[in-house]
């Protein structure tokens, strides 16, 4: 039998799935006690080289309210062609196609090794994929025109029938015609006027067409392909787009000095969710919204145009300070609302050294399963990468991307489903192992992912409803089973059905095994995602209170001092983008998120994982931090004097200039895997940038034990927050002391 | 006959000028009583039914005359209405009699009344002889006598002889002239024979003859018999002796009848047809006719009485006999009476006058006895118009049939005119004494209008008797020789129809000022009293000709213009430097200011300053400053104008064509935006909209391959899409609009979209102009009413039913408030609205002018627009409009001396306080009308003053004030009022206030305010400066003896009294159109020019003559503008060397009347006519469409309507009727 450790490992490896506990308490009681609820992170759509989709459709329980999968956990009558549904325990027949089945010829998802399998649905029209590019126009000249770069080279990147568009907006919103010849055309919207759904598409010219259509059929997509002039195949504007977005000005309002650009961001996702609404309602679409600013005027305005007011920080929130924050969040959170009813997912790419407003925009994508991209400017490779990487594809050629998915999950009936924290909605769907607990989005069965990639992972939380007195019979298993509909890039409709199973356990008598069962990575992870799904509705105190009382743990250290549950340091617009990916990436990335990576380079031997602590940072060592959003490379103080003095460039010291690649060409790694580009950094001791390593690493050396620890020994930090140490201290005398 | 008496008049006109006036007065004098007689006459006719009258007579000759009885039919009646109220609601033939005898009752009562004071003198002889009723006339005509003395004569003679022909006349007269009318009076007249007069006098007697005779026809028939008869019987009388003046007068009336005729074109054919002759006679007549006038006068003039007499017989008599006879008998009935009426009715009017005069002094008792009581005399009056009607009428049907008959009756006629004749008489005698007022400064007077009066005397009411417009014109055409200079205070600058060269001296060119009275009362008691309007009609940036230096600009420095302290009127000639030129008192409100150092300059031994003559503004009427930043908006300097094209493509707009010829044109017109520099570049921005239900703005900048297209859809919160790239230099972007001007037609060439938005569309250029912060002009190109879900949506509201009623006022109010407060927020920010129309229906041009008219914009309509045939017109008048000088974001100001104020503004603009005239634009053409009021005493000594500064932005983006100075005089006297005031002027100022008023009141009311107004003027004149005289008589000022003829032309047009085919449209157009006209504009609008273009030598204009069909000849081809319209009619006799020279067939069939310019031919008559052509267009402000109208065609109805002088379809009077009726309501006012 393999470890835990190698069970979690393959488990996710096939399944993308990691539980908290991977042996499951047997009765409510016993749950609650352990503190971390049974869980899971989720990762629907993990890319699985060995795993062929099947071309036909899945076999379903003919219970009504249950419509469970054919898995491999079913009981099979071969004889009778019958199949026992291993949730509802329905017996079903199989249908007619599945005649030939016997102990031998077994379909695919009756094998064990497909656990997770995935179906072609065959059914419907392939729907094109939509890209809707939402630009800012209020830019600089240079992130313009970088921006507009990055834009004609998506083009590039987009698979040729795929649908485009362009909106640009500034003080206007202008929704461009792509199919016309010689003349641009495009419809104007005023910036600060909130338009209804309905509006827009009159204005647009959009009702028309519905003449076209017949009685009592509702407009086929490529109908509306043909009649939509906003939306067209990038093979046939290909062209045409470049030119225009070659042409794309500034927005030629003139801005009087101390004011800010007006920008009309919310009237222009307003009409971009209102324009695929009504062109490509549940169609795989991605409205792509870059912003070099706050959006200044209209519905969604997060800061007025006059410079003298700043956009709010974490303290005009605290205060209750912040006028248009609540507006504006309801604003786009109704958008996002629609836009996922209909599918359609909303990335954000803000560039500017100020704030965005992504702290009222995340919604956007956090409901959306869009992207949040956040830099500096347009004119970074930071910026340029990630939206590259935005559409790289996978190794059959297909983009990491996929539309519309519905993730379904069903349990056995000792286990309910309490919710789920990631890029979703609820899509409110009642059924029988919906939990009247919440936790998370809850209350469904059923969540809306409109957008996917390889890597997005759901955290899904769990109750066990077995009563105490109601034993789970010796041997018997739990079952989940995640079902998740989606639009994969290459137009098909699939269904990837994910089974497990775990055995249930008593807890008074097999408290050890249930302990040796805990993942502590992925119950951080899911813990850290339940802090942050409440730092997002609650006071930042009461959370790390809560977080402190459900735990003690190592990476809580980290977590109560990283920014997902810290504003101090943070604008609101960083703490939403940090808190958007956290909620959002799989275990490994999280950890990371959580707990960042130190390595050490030096003379005396391979790079080595050290504590994040002050006593890593040393003078002769080369050190490489990987928090996820940033990778930073610091010099020490020696090696930094050696590099200036050029000790790298004279063949005698070859081996000085190995030492200075080797961090580089393992961030190099980092960097083309890592979606979004991390913030790549180069600093060196006493540069200005150490302070993203100062920041992260445990202050166990501070100026106030300074002296008493010895210099020598690692670099202090200018700091009053507590070390690990006092923090462990601490903790050991509280749990001691008395049970809270 | 009028040109003779004016020729006389002329020659004396300087001095005799009062002479003329009551000369002219005479002939109305003489009109009444021929009216009278026409009246009873028409009366008759009417009683019958206008048409059935005429088409009884008709009836007998269906055949011809069926055709022209229709139309003329719906005329008569029609005209009696206008003509006298009552007629006109009463049914024609019925009521028409009635309201005859009532009128001729009142005027016979005035008559009456008159007759006695002065009759008494001259008539007595004369009257006594005829009838009472005669008497009566006599009253009347004694005004004409004065004017011609020698018509008087003439009259009595005519008298004489009327009363000779009338019993051996009657006969003949009515076979040759009025031969078809009489014809079917005939039998009326020779029953009452002895009657004749009641016959005339009262329409009855025509029916009363019609019992014994069918009564129809009779009826028809004796009106124009009447008419007819008149004029023969002033013929002879004029031969014989004084008669003759009274019978002007009534020849007047009867040439009025005869024009009938002329107009007619139908009946002369008809006549023809029965008189192979006639042909000839026609043409002849009418050259007789007017030969024969001219040949009086000068008789006149040498020898009053015996040479007119000669002249007459001779000239005339030959001449009317000649076209009598041949008329006579073949239509002796009809065709006499109607063909002769044209050409042969001058000298028809004369036999036949004698013929009537005598059966009317016998008829009348028995018939008249009713009439006699003195009605009969006014009826006469009627019968003339009713002659003139059923001249129209009867002339095809009547003139078969009915010519015996009416040759009989016309006597009865003749007997009116005999009526009229002793009134002349009488008037005559009397005239010369009224003259007097005039004769003041006329001794010669009596000269004169013993010549005058021989010739005039001849008939009655003839329209050659009654004032003539071309007459005064052309007199004034010969009186202006010297540059007019306006450095003398109160003196009248000549008519708007004279050429003539101003130097300013001290006062504002009549190009820029022109007043209503230059010796303004110096009371408000006088002015109230007089009722004559005080108003100036103000062009500020009139263009002037290239031989008059445009105004100076004066620059006063940084600390702007120097004004009066108090009323802050402008430095000015006014300005009196005192103190050594130390300070100076203001002119206006006598405060006194400091001179700034700057500007102080020594005085010399005059008191003058000693740079007096080097600045413009101590020198000059009018010129310019330059504005301080103190003079503009947000005390910012201006920026340069822009010009915004807003294009409909919607289908109608795209199919239609426009959309296609506005792009290609625009290419062009774009290097011709106005410059004030013309070697500089045009500092004018241009930007490009088109529209449907959305609008779509284009992207244009310079630095763009290819414009960018951009669609706003939400019409109703409108905002411009676009700043930078949509407001363009022309030159920096020029391939990019190029590009677009190309593909504009092409992209919208499969356009489905019928509906447009208009609200938004001038949103959306204002807000374009707001954004860029400049003033500017749109050009808005628009076809349909704006029914699409927006801002100032519209509906069909066009109900025809309710014109004539109180409600019609509503139909040029706007139909949405939207509009009003668009246009206000268009005047804050300078946005000028040019709005042309190209409809195909009802486009509701009341609501959607409003924004033009009241921003300083202009509305062009080019209604059923035809790319092919309309074309040429649009383009015109847009490379006119967009060329055309203009200043923005202005503001007028007013200010008068103490004593009077402006009370009243009237043209496109917009006022927010009482004082201030807002124009967010002003182009040359516009004019403002200002009305003033006395708040105080003037003196006589200091006269009245006035400035008009206008601050405006020129078209350069300079901020400028131009000043506008003009002194009038004032006058204790209300003779001097009348003496120098401008009736083109007045009818400007009526025709506006009336325009406006109907916004508020029922048109009708509208009308009979004006009649009422103008007949006070008249009234007043005549209790106040004439010499005491016969109240029948019609005595008009000199300077307003066109009063009435105008202003009928005012409530003929189709503004206040549309016909069925004049569209709501239409009529609010015209409105909106007159009410920012100038004076020349509003006079050639009103009262059309008509130039006989037969013999046309390049470099002289022909002489024009009068808007009558009777003027017209067959064998003619006239060219009629209006300033709107041109016409060129072709008769259908018209020599073939003639139609190839003009059109290049020698075929009057071939010519195609769609034809929209003449063929380029190489002969001196087409050139000369092209010629003039342009050189009309040339002067007119907006393009004329050359329509050309063959006689008889379908069209000629189209060009009937601009021949004033006749009834109107749409019921107008003729002129003669109004003029009966003006008289009538004078004498009303007198009693």
């Amino acid at each position: 039998m393999t470890t835990y450790q190698e069970f979690i490992q393959q488990n996710e490896d096939r399944d993308g799935v990691r539980f908290s506990w991977n042996l499951w308490p047997s009765s409510r009681l016993e749950a609650t006690r352990l503190v971390v609820p049974v869980s899971c992170l989720f990762t629907p759509l993990k890319e699985r080289p060995n795993l062929p989709p099947v071309q036909y459709e899945p076999v379903l329980c003919s219970r009504a309210n249950c419509k469970a999968v054919l898995n491999p956990l079913c009981q099979v009558d071969f004889r009778a062609k019958i199949w026992a549904c291993n949730f509802c325990f329905q017996r079903n027949p199989f249908p007619p196609s599945y005649a030939g089945i016997s102990d031998v010829n077994q379909p695919a998802e009756l094998m064990p090794q497909f656990s997770t399998i995935e179906y072609i649905v065959q059914r419907g029209p392939a729907a094109p994929l939509i890209f809707l590019y939402v630009v800012d126009t209020c830019l600089e000249e240079e992130d313009l025109q970088a921006l507009k770069e990055s834009l004609q080279m998506s083009l590039s990147l987009l698979p040729p029938n795929a649908l485009v568009g362009l909106i640009t907006f500034g003080r206007m919103v202008q929704v461009h015609e792509l199919s016309c010849e010689g003349i641009a055309k495009s419809y104007v919207f005023r910036g600060t006027k909130d338009l209804t759904a309905k509006q827009i598409q009159e204005m647009l010219g959009l009702t028309k067409p519905a003449v076209a259509g017949q009685q009592g059929r509702p407009l086929a997509p490529q109908d509306a392909a043909a009649t939509c002039k906003f939306l067209q195949p990038v093979h046939r504007v290909d062209m045409n787009l470049t030119d225009l977005l070659g042409e794309l000005q500034r927005d030629p309002w003139p801005v009087p000095q101390g004011k800010r650009p007006l920008r009309s961001t919310g009237v222009a996702l307003s009409v971009a969710v209102g324009l695929l609404e009504g062109t490509f309602p549940n169609t795989g679409a991605r409205v792509m919204l870059f912003i070099g600013g706050p959006p200044t005027q209209g519905p969604g305005m997060v800061v007025g145009d006059e410079l003298k007011t700043p956009i709010r920080s974490w303290h005009d929130i605290q205060k209750d300070n912040a006028r248009h924050l609540k507006k504006a969040t309801k604003y786009y959170e109704a958008l996002a609302n629609r836009s996922a009813t209909n599918g359609h997912s909303i990335d954000i790419y803000a560039c500017a050294l100020d704030q965005t407003g992504l702290l009222e925009m995340k919604c956007l994508s956090n409901l959306t399963g869009g992207h949040i991209v956040m830099g500096d400017s347009f004119n970074t490779s930071l910026f340029k990468q990630t939206f590259q990487r935005v559409f790289s594809k996978d190794y059959n050629g297909d983009f990491r991307m996929a539309f519309g998915g519905v993730l379904e999950v069903k349990t056995s009936r000792e286990l309910k489903v309490c919710g789920a924290i990631g890029p979703c909605v609820s899509l409110n769907s009642k059924s029988p192992c919906v939990s009247e607990n919440e936790l998370g989005i809850g209350g469904t069965s059923q969540w809306k992912v409109c957008g996917l990639n390889p890597s997005t992972t759901l955290g899904i939380y769990f109750e066990v409803v077995n009563q105490h007195n109601a034993p789970v019979p010796q041997g018997g298993r739990g079952a989940v089973q995640f079902v998740t509909q989606y639009q994969h890039s290459n137009t098909q409709r699939r269904i990837r059905v994910t089974t497990i199973a775990r055995n249930w356990a008593d807890a008074q008598s097999q408290i050890q095994h249930i302990e040796s069962s805990f993942d502590q990575e992925a119950a951080a992870v899911l813990m850290a995602r339940l802090g942050v799904f409440r730092a997002e509705s609650e006071e930042g105190p009461d959370v790390l209170r809560w977080l402190d009382r459900q735990l003690i743990r190592l990476f809580m250290f980290h977590l109560r001092r990283s920014p997902f549950l810290q504003v101090f340091n943070n604008s609101p617009d960083e703490s939403s983008y940090y808190r958007h990916h956290f909620v959002r990436q799989d275990l490994t990335q999280s950890l990371i998120m959580i707990q960042p990576i130190l390595y050490s380079y030096s003379f005396h031997g391979p790079p080595e994982p050290v504590l994040l602590d002050s006593s890593s940072i040393l003078p002769d060592r080369i050190l490489l931090m990987d928090t996820f959003f940033q990778l930073v490379i610091y010099h020490g103080e020696t090696i930094a004097q050696w590099r200036k003095a050029g000790y790298q460039e004279m063949a005698e010291y070859e081996n000085f200039k190995q030492l200075l690649q080797a961090p580089l060409d393992d961030a190099q790694e980092i960097l083309q895997t890592r979606f979004p580009m991390p913030r790549y950094i180069d600093t060196e001791h006493g540069g200005s940038q150490a302070r993203f390593l100062l920041s992260k690493v445990n202050p166990s050396q501070t100026h106030n034990n300074l002296y008493a620890w010895g210099q020598e020994t690692g670099a202090p930090i200018l700091t009053d927050d507590v070390s690990l140490q006092v923090f462990m201290d601490h903790l050991k005398k509280l749990a001691v002391s008395s049970s809270a | 006959m009028n040109v003779n008496q004016h020729t006389p008049m002329a020659s004396p006109y300087g001095q005799p000028q009062p002479g003329y006036g009551q000369p002219g007065y005479a002939p109305l004098d003489g009109s009444y009583p021929a009216p009278y007689a026409p009246y009873n006459g028409p009366a008759s006719a009417y009683q019958p039914g206008a048409p059935p009258q005429g088409y009884s007579p008709f009836t007998s000759f269906p055949s011809k005359a069926l055709a022209a009885n229709p139309v003329s039919d719906l005329p008569s009646p029609l005209d009696l209405g206008p003509a006298r109220g009552p007629p006109t609601s009463g049914p024609p033939p019925v009521s028409a009699p009635q309201q005859y005898n009532q009128y001729s009752q009142s005027q016979g009562s005035m008559q009456n009344g008159p007759p006695p004071p002065t009759q008494a003198p001259p008539r007595p002889a004369v009257s006594q002889p005829y009838n009472q009723g005669a008497m009566n006339l006599s009253g009347p005509h004694p005004s004409y006598p004065q004017h011609y003395g020698p018509p008087s004569t003439m009259q009595q003679v005519t008298n004489q002889m009327t009363g000779m022909q009338i019993t051996s006349g009657p006969p003949t007269a009515a076979g040759p002239g009025y031969a078809p009318p009489h014809s079917s009076q005939p039998p009326v007249s020779t029953g009452y024979s002895a009657a004749a007069q009641a016959s005339y006098t009262q329409a009855p007697p025509p029916v009363s003859s019609a019992p014994t005779q069918p009564p129809p026809p009779s009826g028809p028939a004796a009106p124009q018999q009447y008419y007819s008869g008149p004029p023969p019987s002033s013929q002879q009388p004029f031969n014989s002796s004084l008669p003759p003046t009274s019978q002007q007068q009534q020849q007047f009336t009867s040439s009025v009848t005869p024009q009938p005729p002329p107009q007619q074109t139908l009946p002369p054919s008809s006549y023809s047809g029965p008189v192979p002759p006639q042909s000839q006679p026609p043409v002849p007549p009418v050259s007789q006719a007017q030969q024969s006038f001219p040949t009086p006068q000068p008789p006149f003039s040498s020898a009053p009485p015996p040479v007119s007499q000669s002249s007459f017989a001779t000239g005339p008599p030959p001449s009317a006999q000649g076209s009598f006879p041949p008329q006579g008998p073949p239509p002796s009935s009809q065709p006499g009476s109607f063909p002769p009426p044209g050409p042969p009715l001058t000298s028809a009017p004369f036999s036949q006058y004698p013929g009537p005069m005598p059966p009317q002094q016998q008829p009348p008792p028995s018939q008249p006895s009713p009439y006699h009581s003195g009605q009969h005399p006014p009826r006469p009056q009627m019968p003339p118009t009713s002659m003139a009607q059923s001249n129209h009428l009867p002339p095809g049907p009547q003139g078969p049939p009915g010519p015996p008959g009416p040759l009989q009756q016309p006597p009865s006629q003749p007997g009116m005119q005999t009526g009229y004749p002793p009134q002349q008489n009488g008037a005559f005698g009397q005239v010369r004494g009224p003259q007097p007022g005039y004769s003041a400064p006329y001794p010669g007077q009596p000269n004169y209008g013993a010549p005058a009066p021989a010739p005039p005397a001849q008939k009655r009411l003839d329209p050659d008797a009654i004032p003539s417009p071309i007459q005064v014109i052309e007199d004034d055409k010969a009186k202006t020789t010297e540059p007019f200079t306006t450095g003398v205070r109160g003196q009248a600058p000549p008519l708007v129809t004279t050429n003539f060269q101003v130097q300013d001296q001290g006062n504002a060119s009549p190009r820029f000022i022109r007043c209503t009275a230059y010796n303004m009362p110096c009371t408000a008691d006088m002015a109230k009293q007089s009722q004559v309007p005080l108003a100036a009609v103000i062009k500020p940036l009139a263009t002037l000709p290239p031989d008059e230096p445009p105004p100076l600009v004066v620059d006063h420095g940084e600390s702007g213009p120097i004004r009066c302290n108090r009323c802050k009127a402008y430095m000015c000639p006014y300005m009196q430097f005192i103190e050594g030129g130390r300070r100076f008192q203001c002119g206006f409100c006598s405060c006194v200011t400091e001179v700034p150092p700057h500007y102080f300059q020594h005085l010399d031994h005059t008191g003058k300053r000693v740079d007096c003559y080097d600045r413009a503004e101590l020198s000059l009427g009018s010129y310019e400053f330059l504005a301080t930043v103190d003079y503009c908006k947000n005390n910012k300097l201006p920026q340069p104008p822009a010009f915004i094209f807003l294009i409909d493509v919607s289908y109608n707009a795209v199919k239609s064509g426009m959309v296609n010829i506005v792009c290609q044109e625009l290419k062009t017109l774009l290097d011709c935006l106005p410059r004030e520099n013309p070697e500089a570049e045009s500092a004018v921005r241009v930007g490009f909209v088109t529209y449907n239900k959305v609008l779509h703005f284009y992207n244009v900048k310079s630095s763009l391959a290819q414009p960018q297209m951009m669609v706003v859809s939400d019409v109703s919160d409108m905002f411009v899409p676009l700043l930078d790239g949509f407001l363009v230099n022309v030159n920096e972007s020029r391939q990019v609009i190029e590009s677009l001007l190309d593909q504009i037609p092409e992209m919208f060439a499969d356009t489905r979209e019928t509906e447009t938005v208009f609200g938004p569309v001038i949103q959306a250029g204002l807000e374009a102009l707001k954004a860029a912060d400049c003033a500017g002009k749109l050009f808005v190109f628009h076809t349909s009413l704006p029914i699409a879900e927006a801002p100032g949506k519209l509906k069909n509201r066009e109900d025809k039913k309710l014109i004539g009623t109180d409600k019609e006022k509503s139909l040029f109010q706007p139909q949405v408030g939207f509009y009003s407060s668009l246009a206000k927020e268009c005047v804050a920010q300078g946005c000028c609205v040019d709005l042309f129309l190209f409809p195909n229906q009802y486009v509701d041009v009341a609501t959607l002018g409003v924004v033009p008219v009241s921003t300083g914009g202009s509305v062009y309509k080019y209604t059923y627009f035809q790319a092919q045939s309309d074309q040429e017109r649009f383009l015109n008048d847009l490379r006119r409009d967009v060329q055309k000088l203009v200043g923005f974001d202005a503001v007028m100001r007013v200010r008068t001396s103490t004593g009077i104020r402006a009370t009243d503004f009237f043209g496109s603009f917009y006022m927010s306080n009482t004082t201030d005239v807002e124009l967010a634009g002003l182009d040359c053409d516009k004019a403002i009308t200002v009305e003033f009021k006395h708040d105080d005493k003037l003196s006589e000594e200091t006269g009245a003053l006035m400035q008009c500064a206008v601050l405006y932005t020129s078209c350069s983006g300079q901020r400028r004030l131009r000043i506008h100075n003009m002194a009038v005089n004032c006058c204790s006297q209300l003779a001097d009022l009348y003496r120098n005031c401008e009736t083109d002027t007045i009818i400007n100022y009526f025709s506006k206030y009336a325009f406006r008023g109907i916004l508020s009141n029922p048109t009708k009311a509208v009308r009979e305010t004006l009649v009422n107004q103008c007949a006070q003027i008249l009234a007043c004149y005549r209790k106040n400066c004439a010499s005491p005289s016969s109240a029948g008589q019609l005595i008009l000022p000199e300077c307003m003896k066109l009063l009435p003829v105008y202003l009928n032309c005012v409530l003929k047009s189709d503004v206040l009294l549309p016909g069925a085919d004049v569209s709501l449209d239409d009529r609010a157009y015209l409105r909106q159109l007159i009410s920012c006209m100038d004076v020349a504009e509003t006079h050639v609008f009103f009262y059309p020019r008509l130039l006989p273009v037969m013999k046309l030598e390049s470099g002289s204009l022909p002489v024009a003559v009068r808007d009558s069909e009777e003027r017209l000849s067959k064998g003619g081809v006239y060219l009629l503008e209006t300033g709107l319209h041109l016409f060129l009619w072709v008769g259908a006799s018209v020599q073939q060397e003639l139609l190839l020279n003009i059109f290049g067939t020698p075929s009057f069939s071939q010519i195609d009347s769609n034809m929209t310019s003449l063929p380029v031919l190489d002969n001196p008559i087409s050139q000369a006519l092209r010629e003039l052509i342009y050189s009309f267009r040339a002067q007119r402000s907006r393009y004329m469409k050359l329509m050309v109208v063959k006689q008889e065609d379908r069209a000629e109805l189209i060009f009937r309507h601009f021949l004033v002088e006749d009834k109107s379809a749409s019921g107008g009077a003729s002129y003669v009727d109004f003029l009966c009726h003006m008289h009538k309501e004078i004498r009303q006012l007198l009693s």
